[in-house]
């Protein structure tokens, strides 16, 4: 009797501590199942932060298909005034970019982490490519990238003071400025005044010596006039009055032949 | 009666003061060749060492001639034709060659003197447009002709000249060139409108000046950077040159251009003064001020020609610095000009095979130094590009571009009084046509005539004229003037004119020279450029756009129409001497066979020109 009870307290007891260790068991599983999860999931995300990096950095190469490359000549064009290039310079370039393209693409918010810059030198020159906002690891196209900086190239050169010669974006051509092309061409302007002033001087010097030209002719006409009737005073008047003969007194200017 | 008449001859003209006549005189000397010829002869020629062959033509040949010349016209008072008629009639075609000249070389003097209008206009802009090159026709980049060459030569051979590709294609009128060459002659007329009065008021600016400056160029040009490179370079004498007989003909013939001698201009100038005039003071004063100039001329030339190697020395290494920062992404302004060379040989040390893919150019300043130019290339492509780079572009030209017009302007008056006043002596047109009126429409036919130079081809005939009307006849024109009144009106006799005009006769040296030395060395210059010229089939330098070594210019031989009308305008001028002569020859035999005829109202001792 004793035996029966023993054996199904013993079987009770067994189910029991089966239960418990089933319990514990499942519990522990569970546990480590969470743990795994979780583990797995840090992975995933370091994976993931990992492979954006990689990406990232895999997507800015030299001669990278989307890249640009970047040129400055900082101390070329301020000389005396040129500044340091550094972290914040960097930044600075990279708000900029991004400000261009925000305002080439205008749905799209890009940010400062979109400009992903590699590749810098002492020379001052760098490698860059454009991130899309919406995915990391799309890049923007070099056609677009092109006609943003061609868009704003004078607010990022006047962002760093520099010019189209000292900023260069390799392969990015710098739009000629358009001629200044005036209605009348200035030489016509400085031609006309010259021939203005020598034709009226012509004309004024033809008119003065005509003018004086027929002044001498009024005045031998005078004198000729003068001469006749000094002429007939002398023959009507008497011998003594001894009037001064005009017709005989310049003779030595008669040298007809 | 009395009728007051106007007297058969009028009196003749007179200068209101010595000043005029001097400056006219020296303004018709001191010419465009004094500044972009004589430089260019002391560069290539051994600088310093040129200036003995120089003196020497000086001392021998130039001033014997222009004594010569002033004396004879101040003592017979009469124009070129006149002067010659009146001590041998045979001799007569003298001055109508010396006339023939005068209008062929005023002619195309005058197209330079437009070219440098033109230029002139074209000052008063800011940037020059000389400085530039033109966008294409899309507006995608610059303008492939100009991009080639430079962008002063382009608007030089295109913007100016609109040159074709050779003398044979004529091209059409340049619209532009053609108001310019009009508005030149009317500049001409309106100081030769009054003849010496207004003329003699036109030498007081257009004589002095180009010395101020060329005197304000001089303290620019001297305080340039580089501007000493350059007048080392023309003054350091390589007396290796004077063994060459090259340099000694090129001086003499120099030296002859230079003072404007066999144009008549300066018989008709000097037949305008009182007749007792120390002319032995006047010629010596001219032709010393004369060569004094191209020496004083050259200084400044010179700086500013070694200022603008420098500069293309210094853009020549600052290309190559910036390809080895670029290349080696070495930091910025970390090569300059000065360590340019340490850098540069460490680099090809390190790395010799990258360096020499950047295929950097070599520079050497003194290839820089080396590129010469004369005449118009000097004027309108060098200048221009040194003015480029000076502060202050604008009023640098400007100011360059007055100085040429007057230089030219007071050649021209030499020129044209060269023509006029054998017309007034020969008593050609009638006495009821107005001095005015001649000039008028002297100027007229001159200015249809030169709208050759205004063609495609315009500069093309203007270097035929300028190399052949200009050096041949003139030779053989003075050369007889030499005969002619050394020995056809004898020493004697002119020694006695010149007596009666200063109050001492002529002494040993000036003899000396007349007799032998002066008419000597006319001849063998004669005979030298004569063989030299025949030596080679002429040949002149193109512009080509479609060359293949463009923008070199391509040289081209002148076909033989050309051949042909250069001939002409060398045999033309002289032509009247011979002809002249032979017709009097034949009037004399006839009317020695007619005695017999004698008409009593036919008075012989009044038919030379009063």
């Amino acid at each position: 009797m004793i035996n029966l009870s023993s054996e199904i307290a013993y079987d009770s007891v067994w189910t029991g501590l089966n239960i418990l260790q089933s319990a514990i068991i499942s519990a522990q599983l569970r546990f480590l199942l969470s743990l795994l999860l979780s583990v797995e999931m840090l992975e995933k995300i370091i994976l993931l932060l990992c492979c954006s990096c990689a990406v990232a950095q895999h997507l800015c190469t030299p001669d990278a298909s989307d890249g640009y490359k970047v040129r400055l000549s900082i101390k070329t064009a301020l000389e005396g005034q040129a500044y340091e290039w550094n972290e914040n310079e960097m930044f600075l370039f990279r708000a900029t970019l991004a400000f261009a393209m925000r305002n080439h693409i205008r749905e799209q918010k890009f940010e400062v982490s979109n400009i992903i810059v590699c590749n810098e030198t002492p020379r001052v020159s760098f490698w860059f490519v454009v991130t899309s906002p919406e995915s990391t690891s799309v890049l923007i196209g070099k056609e677009d990238v092109e006609e943003a900086v061609r868009k704003s190239r004078n607010r990022i050169n006047s962002a760093f003071l520099l010019t189209d010669k000292t900023l260069e974006f390799i392969g990015i051509l710098p739009t000629l400025a358009a001629p200044v092309d005036p209605d009348t061409p200035p030489w016509l302007i400085v031609f006309g005044v010259v021939m203005g002033i020598v034709g009226a001087g012509i004309i004024l010097l033809l008119v003065s010596s005509v003018v004086q030209k027929k002044r001498k002719n009024e005045m031998t006409d005078d004198e000729e006039n003068c001469e006749e009737t000094r002429v007939k005073t002398v023959e009507n008047g008497s011998v003594g009055e001894g009037v001064y003969n005009m017709s005989f007194s310049d003779d030595e200017r008669f040298t007809q032949m | 009666m009395g009728q007051t008449k106007d007297s058969g001859s009028e009196e003749r003209p007179k200068w209101d003061n010595k000043a005029q006549y001097l400056l006219t005189c020296i303004g018709f000397a001191v010419g465009l060749g004094n500044v972009w010829r004589f430089p260019y002869l002391c560069q290539i020629y051994g600088g310093g060492a040129f200036l003995i062959p120089y003196l020497i033509a000086l001392v021998f040949e130039g001033l014997p001639l222009l004594y010569l010349e002033l004396a004879i016209g101040q003592r017979l008072r009469m124009g070129s034709i006149g002067v010659w008629n009146s001590i041998t009639p045979l001799l007569g075609g003298l001055g109508i060659a010396s006339s023939i000249v005068s209008f062929l070389v005023s002619i195309f003097y005058n197209t330079i003197l437009a070219w440098v209008l033109w230029y002139f206009f074209h000052s008063f802009q800011n940037p020059l447009p000389w400085s530039q090159c033109p966008l294409n026709d899309n507006l995608t980049g610059y303008n492939v002709e100009c991009e080639k060459s430079t962008p002063v030569n382009y608007f030089w051979y295109r913007e100016t000249l609109n040159i074709t590709p050779d003398i044979e294609t004529s091209g059409s009128l340049q619209w532009w060139m053609v108001i310019c060459l009009a508005s030149a002659w009317c500049v001409v007329y309106i100081c030769f409108i009054k003849g010496i009065e207004s003329m003699g008021k036109a030498v007081y600016v257009t004589a002095t000046f180009p010395y101020l400056v060329l005197t304000i160029f001089l303290i620019r040009a001297i305080t340039l950077p580089g501007a000493t490179d350059g007048l080392v370079y023309l003054f350091t004498p390589d007396w290796e040159t004077l063994k060459n007989p090259q340099v000694w003909l090129d001086a003499a013939t120099q030296i002859f251009f230079s003072l404007s001698v066999a144009f008549g201009g300066l018989i008709a100038f000097s037949s305008y003064n009182a007749e007792r005039n120390n002319c032995e003071r006047d010629a010596l004063l001219v032709g010393i001020i004369n060569s004094a100039t191209s020496l004083y001329a050259s200084i400044p030339i010179f700086s500013i020609l070694g200022f603008k190697a420098t500069t293309g020395y210094n853009a020549c290494l600052k290309e190559n610095i910036m390809s080895l920062t670029n290349y080696f992404e070495i930091s910025d302004q970390n090569i300059t000009v000065e360590n340019y060379k340490q850098w540069f040989d460490h680099l090809n040390e390190t790395f010799p095979d990258k360096v020499f893919s950047l295929n950097l150019r070599e520079c050497d300043l003194q290839t820089f130094l080396d590129q010469s130019a004369s005449g118009t290339g000097l004027a309108f492509v060098v200048f221009t590009e040194a003015v480029i780079e000076m502060p202050g572009s604008q009023v640098w030209a400007i100011l360059f571009f007055v100085m040429l017009f007057s230089l030219g302007l007071s050649s021209m008056f030499g020129n044209i009084e060269g023509v006029l006043t054998p017309i007034n002596d020969l008593k050609l047109v009638p006495k009821c046509i107005p001095n005015e009126l001649v000039t008028a429409i002297l100027c007229l036919i001159s200015f249809l005539v030169a709208l050759v130079f205004t063609l495609g081809s315009g500069n093309y005939w203007v270097e035929v004229f300028n190399s052949y009307v200009g050096s041949v006849p003139l030779l053989i024109i003075a050369f007889f003037e030499i005969i002619a009144v050394i020995y056809i009106r004898g020493m004697k006799t002119f020694s006695e004119d010149i007596y009666f005009m200063t109050g001492r006769r002529p002494n040993i040296f000036w003899k000396a020279c007349w007799m032998v030395i002066s008419p000597v060395m006319l001849l063998v210059v004669l005979v030298a450029y004569v063989i030299i010229q025949a030596q080679t089939h002429p040949t002149y330098h193109t512009w080509n756009p479609d060359y293949e070594r463009f923008p070199q210019t391509q040289v081209k031989p002148y076909p033989d129409w050309v051949f042909a009308i250069i001939l002409l305008l060398c045999v033309v001028p002289v032509i009247s001497i011979p002809l002249v002569a032979f017709y009097k020859l034949i009037c004399r035999v006839r009317n020695s066979s007619s005695r017999a005829n004698l008409n009593p109202y036919c008075n012989g001792g009044f038919q030379a020109d009063t």
